[in-house]
């Protein structure tokens, strides 16, 4: 066993009186990998983030990065790791190259190390092109992966992301997944949080999820799936079939579907995700029946929470109001 | 102590001084290369005081003339020339309240502070560069005054002097503003909380009229604070002794007003380090 890249052990951090931002949080992870922390807004990613990064001081506890106690020696920790936060902290009136120079310069560079290395980051993050336009000139995906360039300048051993992809296009999201782990593939360790569970599917080699401060799970993408107990067939026919589909339905997955009393959407969990569509789209298709319509539905963010937390990952949130759907998909599954 | 790893050396990461004004003529690079790219900053901030200078000396002009110390030559623009001076180093420290503010919004405090960088840097860096546009804005306006008639009546060391006295007092005034700056973070509400040490400094003061129609509870507080006391010691080295209140010289307003300089500055400036180490947003 190699020492860990990170080292988290209760840490805990509160907020005026109250508001427990962080609870005794400990986790570690080896180098060179994608951990993911996985949790809503108000978890306390972003807590944990700053923490590790010397711009938070926690209530008590201990963190290591790199070999470095960040607590005790937050300087030397600097030196060792890289920062993107959730908004590019990039300058719109400067350019890319100086952006990145300036950065590097600030690692303690020279001018003509800088240079060098801006030139090579700039190249990595595919933004050589773009690298003498003032950085206003960037769509928004490009001023994130503009941030990761001035991140990375420093040559860190640790890489902090916090929600990477949060708030650009779809695209873009793709183009970012894609040089983080090119990164790792260069032998950077990334710690990145988010919001979404196919993010951090996609990309971490291990996820933590956290949930009002606690970390309340841990493991790889699978085990996580474990947990929730894998994906579920949606499924909508005919009213008039629909006694028959569910009497199918029973055989093939052994549980007793759930029928929405609103839209009457049937759900019935696969457990072996597309074979067992597959198996129920050929027998409803021998028995003559025509789904109105019939998805595999992999588990959201939504889905982990109310497994480990037994309630849905929005309830503190007013702004995102859920749909109809959503909202009956939820009362189904607490059944 | 985990004996066995490689121990870092704790000094190997220490903020020299070299290594900090390294650091600091990075960011005043980046500020100042801001201000050159976003030249509606720099047009804007200099034609609010040519405006005062035109409209006072137009406007008010004719009707405080008169009653202006004999060194003035008769001319409202060699009295309110030096005022002038003062009020917009005061103004222009503004940007630096507003400038910081915007930094915090945008995440780029975090990252500096996130870098094995000086920490002062961010600051020093930030109040250097302002110091620099408020020196060019200062010139304009005084190259308007010219034009406008503004002679000094003294020598031209007295009206560098005069500018230098000016410069420092903006420099401190900076500080304040950063201070504000970080202590208020939102780059909106920032504009208006900049106003509150701006505004009674100014205008309870010798800038535009003199002090003595003042009432006496009044004329206590405006003899004696600090933008009064510099803008004397302008005029006193621009315009001669004979601008000054009987009683007080040229070499006292200017050691007075350096003075207050210093204290602003050895009040504020751990201040704002202070503020600008705890920010979180």
């Amino acid at each position: 066993m190699t020492t860990p890249i990170v080292r988290v052990e209760g840490i805990t951090k509160t907020f005026g009186d109250t508001v427990k931002a962080l609870d005794s949080v400990s986790l570690e992870f080896q180098p060179g990998i994608i951990y993911g922390l996985l949790g809503p807004n108000g978890a306390g990613k972003t807590t944990l983030i700053r923490v590790l990064t010397t711009l938070l001081r926690p209530d008590s506890g201990r963190a290591e990065v790199a070999g470095v106690d960040v607590l005790a020696d937050p300087k030397a920790a600097r030196t060792k790791i890289g920062l993107a936060g959730q908004f590019a902290a990039v300058d719109d009136y400067l350019t890319g190259r100086e952006n990145v120079e300036m950065v590097g310069r600030l690692y303690g560079l020279s001018i003509a190390e800088s240079k060098q290395r801006a030139d090579d980051v700039l190249e990595r993050i595919r933004l050589q092109d773009a690298a003498d336009r003032q950085v206003k000139t960037y769509s928004g995906g490009m001023q994130r992966r503009l941030d990761l360039a001035a991140s990375l300048v420093g040559r860190p051993e640790v890489l902090f992301l916090d929600e990477p992809t949060t708030g650009i296009d779809p695209r873009s999201r793709i183009d970012i997944w894609e040089l983080i782990s090119d990164l790792v593939d260069g032998g950077t360790t990334v710690l990145l949080t988010t919001q979404y569970l196919d993010e951090a599917d996609q990309l971490a080699d291990r996820i933590a999820v956290i949930d009002e401060g606690r970390l309340i799970s841990e493991g790889t993408s699978d085990d996580l799936k474990d947990t929730l107990g894998g994906s579920v067939i949606e499924l909508s026919v005919p009213e008039d079939r629909q006694a028959e589909t569910i009497d199918a339905l029973r055989a093939i997955c052994g549980t007793e579907p759930l029928i929405h009393e609103l839209t009457n959407e049937i759900t019935v969990p696969a457990v072996e995700g597309a074979k067992t569509l597959t198996e129920v789209v050929r027998t409803l298709d021998a028995a003559s029946i025509t789904p109105n319509d019939i998805a595999l539905h992999k588990p959201s963010l939504d889905d982990v929470f109310l497994t480990l937390t037994g309630r849905p990952a929005e309830s503190e949130e007013t702004e995102e109001p859920s749909t109809n759907g959503q909202r009956g998909r939820r009362r189904r599954r607490k059944q | 102590m985990t004996a066995t790893t490689a121990p870092t050396k704790p000094g190997r990461v220490a903020a020299t001084l070299p290594r900090t004004i390294r650091d600091i003529i990075v960011i005043i690079k980046r500020n100042l290369l801001r201000n050159l790219r976003l030249p509606q900053l720099i047009v804007l901030s200099t034609i609010q005081p040519i405006m005062f200078l035109l409209l006072f000396t137009y406007v008010f002009g004719g009707a405080i003339g008169g009653t202006l110390p004999d060194a003035a030559a008769g001319e409202y623009v060699n009295w309110l020339i030096p005022g002038l001076l003062v009020q917009t180093a005061a103004f222009g420290a503004g940007q630096t309240a507003f400038g910081l503010t915007e930094d915090l919004a945008k995440g780029v405090i975090d990252r500096f502070r996130s870098l094995p960088m000086a920490r002062s840097a961010v600051l020093a860096g930030r109040t250097f560069s302002d110091l620099i546009r408020n020196g060019f804005v200062i010139t304009l306006m005084l190259v308007v005054g010219f034009i406008i008639g503004f002679r000094y009546q003294t020598s031209f060391a007295g009206l560098i002097g005069g500018l230098a006295l000016a410069m420092v007092f903006s420099f401190a005034f900076s500080w304040i503003m950063a201070t504000i700056g970080l202590f208020v973070k939102n780059p909106e509400a920032v504009q208006a909380a900049t106003f509150i040490p701006v505004f009674p400094l100014v205008f309870a003061s010798s800038v535009f009229v003199p002090t003595q129609t003042m009432p006496s509870w009044l004329r206590a507080f405006a003899d004696n604070q600090p933008v009064t006391v510099t803008v004397d010691a302008l005029r006193g080295l621009i315009l001669g002794e004979g601008a000054l209140l009987p009683g007080s010289t040229v070499l006292g307003q200017a050691s007075l007003s350096l003075f207050y300089s210093g204290l602003i500055l050895a009040v504020f400036v751990p201040l704002s380090i202070r503020l600008y180490r705890r920010s979180v947003n």
